[in-house]
């Protein structure tokens, strides 16, 4: 254990409007909210010596709000609270079983929604739900507030579009209009729980009476250096029956919205494949 | 609650309570006034000559006690079968993580923190990373050809029965390192007494080991060293060898310090600094004929032993005595060696050699069964050991040979033939998975090698005091497995009163003779034996003085009286003698390597999803003929421990080493098995009496390790049509198979 | 100063506000039954109670902890009366190098507290994140599963 606690200058804001002074004040300020990332590199002892910004004491932000058309979820809401929303069951089926297999228990029950996506790892596994849901984050400064497509939010690995006075506020997830015809949240990862994602994907498809796609969105994440809806199969598939032709062009065009990478954890080429059989299972018809 | 006197029931574990209630002390759960905190630095290349070493002026040097090589009273080595790998190295490291030099610190994170200010500069020398390279020997790390040790056995004319047979059939198989990871990390405290007495306490296997150890790095007799073992959080073998470094390492700084010194390893260090299961590479040519039996087994075997050579013989040697699987056959040839290279060394681990070879050995009947058209389980029932067969080291089995009870009653109780038809018609459907079904067989030697036991000659004493207290006194550790609670069975079996009344005393240098180490799935045979006869011994006196063995406290309390007068306790010791009946030829590497063997049979039952090739284990059947079950619980939770640790190794072990380095040594990247990763494990005791062994016990702490991997891989094959032969079988190797069709390229 | 309840006592504790949970709890408040076996939040074997649920002590600093309720293994039973489930652990042998022990029972508690099923597979997904090497969880499940059942014959309806 090399984290050195007398090392630490540790802030405490008890309002938000506290919270985003300090952060605007100490701009080199790691914001910390459950601890299951932040901790984890404090524990090896590369983070001694900072000064931290505990926004663990903004009740505010843990709450959970069902709007009239979109979940209204804090950023310090855990994901054990998220999975355990009535509003959240109901209507955002997606994140809530992504929640539900992130760590196990105990992380859920301290990781939050707002940490994970400020941490900006490319395996987030309710990024892939979030991106399909449309999110919205909601980013606060001293300066005021501003929102940013979930999609926009990230920059890179483990890099977000936050600046340098900013924290994340909120997430607010639109309920979906109309009902998919189908829906997937698959994580395919290194063991049965308690495992990072080697690959991890979200879907909703609309399909006509006719059996033509109204309308596809599907994310993937562990894929590239961010979460990525795949654009060019989501337009491909407008208005198609989805033949096994058409599914297998459709898949085909997969590899152009991702990037997927060997790594101690996986490899590209099963990353690609295995992404490939999760969308062409998702596309096929007579399912 | 007063149990049954006896062997044979499920005592309660003795230490449990404790342990429940949090109240069992690890090491870190002592405390030590005015303990310093133990770091240390390690080198980051694999093969070089330390030129300097700089200490960064800024930091405060003074807050800190410092020890290099230069401060060893005695030998710069760690004690083992060698003495090649240094306590601290001093101008040359030989892997990365090698220990040069130790800081202590009032503060845990201080003392890492100087770490970080320490420079290392080094000469980079060629380092040697793979076992090809070593074998190549252009760089030299144990001359004259990098090869630690190589073993020779012969029986019959192999050449002469690879040209008889119907059939031969090759295979060439690859198995990784494997990390123990228990769950203790490694820690020491350690501290000299005023009168220069250095005393070790610790999590480990072996106190003795740990005791030989110290006496050489510290250049002091016997009574001036002591070992206590505190509660062990697991050892499986990582902590047999290992403890004596970071004992040493403790003591050493305790003694330039002059105080008490903790060195508690975090995860990170723990995985990348100490021993692994050695890898492997084995290769088979298999003759048999039409009807199965088997005419010729050649068998090359290759190991990885690291920069040092710790105890990479007798894994080598255990792993050749196993290499050609529990089967009679007229013609053997194994051919073993174990190599040096620039990484961490390599050493104990549970099955210690015979997993490798096992996987090995087992896939390789699959294979063969395929090839004759025959199912596995018939091949297996032509060829496996009964009474009377002949190993391939000329030893004949005359006793306790359950191989053939618990390949049928494996076979039966798994459904194997049923699922077997039902997952072949499954796979022809178009479903979301694939199923199947493997069953794999093994040996599993009990006890040290050849004339180990001999050699170790171990003690163990069962002693009464003055106020009737009955002790068991030996060097067998408690680390999960049961060992005090299947001790004071056996004792109070002997002395027909309750194990309740027999209390174990703490495996202290101090306190208790040499039993030997807690390894090679010894202690119950062996050593239980051996308190065994103590016990009788110690029931033979008192019947004599006082006509009958008490069967009250009170009863008991006279006879120590009695027997004691005022004195000290009345000690009762025995000692290991080799039975007349074991014959080995250490030089020739024949006759009897080890006295009795266990046997076990695994079938796994699987499933892989066709979209992402992850592997589902639906169910594991394990049947073991251990002799006899002393506590059929503890016995039962042995078998499956093992097994998880197996399926493990066969799914998600993957140990990643770049430059020398374990690149994953995290427990987010090195992944062991969670409770949803395990399926049911459903266990069968089959006991075939072994006559030397107390109530008829021989060995069960290593045999669940041995062939859980191969009976995965069988199912592999059935489900996926494809032969992995490298472990770990991950859903990438699987896809691997299925694209490309070829053996997978190392990852 | 943090104040916060332990094993139901008041404590405070005056040091470092980022020291971490499982220190306090094992340096300053003299509970050395949490254990740390990673500190990455994989093991589990430092699981406490934080307000009834599982959580990993290691990557708690203290003052996160403020205000809230911590319950250890300490709180469930002494050596000489064991609670129905560390006896459920005992009887089945759910506990052998014992290690993860105190961080499996908690995890176990908190669900068995809430009215938590017996079905293997919700108990197998719930310790998911206490991972035990000597066991292979079956005795550990077959102890949860016995003491789940064993509260409800005693007339705990949830």
């Amino acid at each position: 254990m090399r984290g050195d606690p007398r090392s630490m200058e540790l802030l405490r804001p008890q309002s938000a409007a506290a919270a985003v002074r300090m952060k605007a004040d100490h701009p080199r300020a790691v914001p910390l909210a459950g601890g299951t990332d932040f901790m984890v590199a404090w524990n090896a002892g590369h983070l001694n010596h900072r000064t931290v910004l505990d926004l663990s004491g903004l009740d505010d932000w843990k709450r959970i709000r069902e709007l009239s058309g979109s979940l209204w979820i804090g950023a310090l809401a855990t994901h054990a609270t998220i999975g355990e929303h009535p509003a959240a069951k109901r209507r955002l089926p997606l994140l809530v079983q992504a929640c539900a297999v992130i760590g196990g228990v105990a992380i859920q029950n301290r990781g939050t929604l707002g940490g994970n996506l400020a941490n900006a790892s490319p395996a987030g596994d309710t990024f892939p739900p979030l991106a399909v849901y449309d999110a919205i984050v909601h980013v606060v400064s001293r300066d005021g507030r501003r929102t940013l497509p979930v999609r926009e939010f990230f920059a890179g690995v483990k890099k977000t579009r936050l600046g340098s006075g900013e924290l994340v506020e909120a997430v607010e997830v639109p309920f979906l209009e109309r009902r998919p015809t189908r829906r997937l949240f698959r994580k395919v990862g290194t063991r049965a729980a308690q495992a990072l994602s080697k690959t991890v994907a979200a879907g909703l498809l609309w399909r006509g009476r006719d059996r033509r796609v109204r309308e596809l969105r599907f994310a993937l994440g562990s894929m590239a250096p961010t979460v990525r809806r795949l654009a060019q199969v989501e337009a491909f598939v407008i208005g198609k029956r989805m033949t096994p032709e058409m599914v297998e062009e459709a898949c085909a065009l997969l590899d152009r919205d991702v990037a997927p990478i060997d790594d101690f954890r996986s490899t590209a080429e099963y990353r690609l494949h295995v992404s490939r059989n999760l969308l062409r299972s998702f596309l096929e018809e007579g399912q | 609650m007063s149990s049954k006197p006896g062997v044979g029931v499920n005592a309660l574990r003795r230490e449990g309570p404790e342990k429940l209630c949090g109240r069992a002390r690890y090491i870190d759960d002592h405390s030590f006034p005015g303990c310093l905190h133990g770091a240390t630095l390690r080198s980051s290349i694999p093969h070089g000559r330390i030129q300097h070493i700089s200490f960064d002026p800024r930091f405060p040097w003074e807050e800190c006690v410092i020890a290099t090589a230069r401060d060893i009273p005695g030998g710069n080595h760690v004690a083992l079968i060698e003495e090649d790998q240094p306590l601290l190295a001093e101008g040359r490291v030989r892997h990365v993580m090698e220990p040069i030099l130790l800081v202590a610190h009032r503060s845990r994170p201080r003392a890492y923190e100087a770490l970080r200010h320490i420079h290392v500069e080094y000469e980079e020398l060629p380092p040697v990373l793979s076992v090809a390279d070593a074998l190549r020997a252009q760089t030299v790390l144990h001359a004259p050809d990098n090869v630690f040790k190589s073993f020779l056995i012969e029986k019959g004319d192999v050449a002469a029965g690879l040209a008889r047979a119907d059939l031969v059939v090759a295979g060439e198989y690859r198995v990784p390192h494997q990390e123990q990871a228990y769950i203790e990390n490694n820690g020491m405290a350690a501290y000299v007494e005023e009168d220069g007495t250095v005393v070790v306490l610790g999590s480990l296997q072996c106190p003795y080991y740990v005791h030989k150890a110290l006496k050489h790095i510290f250049d002091l007799p016997d009574d001036k060293v002591r070992v206590v073992q505190t509660t062990t959080g697991g050892g499986f073998g990582g902590k047999e060898e290992y403890p004596s470094m970071i004992a040493g390492h403790a003591a050493l700084l305790a003694l330039k310090a002059k105080r008490p010194v903790k060195m508690i390893y975090d995860r990170g260090e723990d995985m990348a600094a100490t021993t692994k299961r050695h890898p492997a590479w084995i290769k088979h040519r298999t003759g048999v004929m039409r009807d199965g039996t088997l005419v010729a087994q050649d068998i090359e075997v290759v190991m990885d032993g690291g920069a040092y050579v710790t105890l990479s013989p007798v894994v080598l040697s255990r792993g050749t005595l196993h290499a050609s699987g529990p089967y009679e056959c007229p013609n053997v040839r194994v051919r073993s060696r174990v190599v040096a290279t620039t990484t961490p060394p390599n050493g104990a681990f549970r099955g210690f050699g015979a997993p490798q070879v096992l996987f090995a050995a087992e896939l390789q009947m699959e294979k063969v069964a395929e090839e004759l058209g025959l199912d596995p389980v018939v091949l297996r029932r032509r060829n496996v050991f009964r009474v009377g067969s002949v190993t391939a080291t000329g030893q004949v089995l005359e006793e306790s040979v359950g191989a053939s009870t618990a390949l049928e009653r494996c076979a039966r109780r798994s459904g194997y033939a049923r699922k077997r038809a039902a997952h072949a018609r499954w796979n022809r459907a178009r479903r979301p998975t694939w199923r199947g079904i493997g069953l794999a067989l093994c040996h599993h030697g009990a006890g040290f090698t050849g004339s180990g036991e001999a050699y170790l000659s171990s003690r163990a004493a069962v002693s009464l005091t003055r106020s009737g207290e009955v002790r068991v006194l030996a060097a067998s550790t408690e680390i999960g497995q049961g060992t005090g609670t299947m001790l004071a069975q056996i004792v109070a079996d002997a002395l027909r009163i309750p194990c309740e009344w027999v209390v174990v005393e703490t495996p202290d240098t101090g306190k208790v003779p040499n039993s030997g180490p807690t390894v090679a799935s010894r202690t119950c045979m062996i050593v239980g034996g051996l308190m065994q006869r103590a016990a009788r011994q110690l029931r033979e006196e008192v019947v004599k003085r006082c006509g009958s063995f008490p069967r009250t406290r009170a009863g008991l309390r006279r006879a120590g009286r009695l027997l004691c007068g005022k004195g000290p306790p009345r000690r009762f010791e025995a000692e290991y003698q080799t039975p007349p009946e074991i014959r080995w030829d250490e030089a020739a590497y024949r006759g009897d390597a080890y006295g009795v063997y266990s046997y076990g049979a695994v079938a796994v039952d699987l499933e892989v999803d066709r979209l992402t090739f992850e592997v589902r284990l639906n169910e594991v059947t394990a049947v073991s003929d251990i002799g006899k079950a002393i506590n059929p619980r503890l016995v039962e939770g042995q078998i499956m421990g093992g097994t998880a640790q197996a399926l493990g190794y066969a799914l998600f072990e993957n140990v990643v080493y770049e430059n020398g380095f374990m690149t994953n040594c995290q427990l987010t990247n090195y992944i062991i098995p969670t409770a949803l990763d395990t399926p049911p494990l459903r266990v069968e005791i089959v006991e075939k009496p072994y006559s030397r062994g107390p109530g008829g016990a021989k060995g069960v702490g290593e045999l669940p390790m041995d062939v859980p991997a191969p009976a995965v891989a069988a199912a592999i094959r059935q489900a996926t049509g494809h032969w992995i032969d490298v472990l770990p079988i991950l859903p990438e190797r699987i896809l691997e198979a299925h694209l490309h069709g070829s053996a997978p390229r190392q990852r | 100063m943090v104040r916060l309840r332990v094993n139901g006592k008041g404590r405070s504790f005056a040091g470092p506000p980022f020291k971490r949970l499982i220190d306090v709890l094992r340096e300053d408040f003299g509970l050395t039954g949490t254990k740390e076996g990673c500190g990455e939040g994989e093991c589990g074997a430092c699981t406490v109670l934080l307000d009834g649920r599982p959580t990993n002590s290691c990557l708690i600093p203290v003052a996160q902890a403020a205000g809230r309720r911590v319950e250890t293994v300490e709180s469930l039973g002494k050596p000489e009366r064991l609670s129905p489930l560390q006896q459920s652990f005992l009887t089945e042998g759910g506990a052998q190098c014992g290690i993860c022990t105190p961080g499996m029972l908690m995890t176990a508690w908190s669900w068995i507290r809430a009215g938590g099923s017996a079905d293997e597979g919700a108990i197998r997904n719930l310790l998911a994140g206490n991972l035990c090497r000597c066991t292979g969880y079956q005795h550990i499940v077959n102890a949860v599963v016995q003491a789940v059942k064993a509260r409800r014959r005693r007339g705990r309806s949830r």
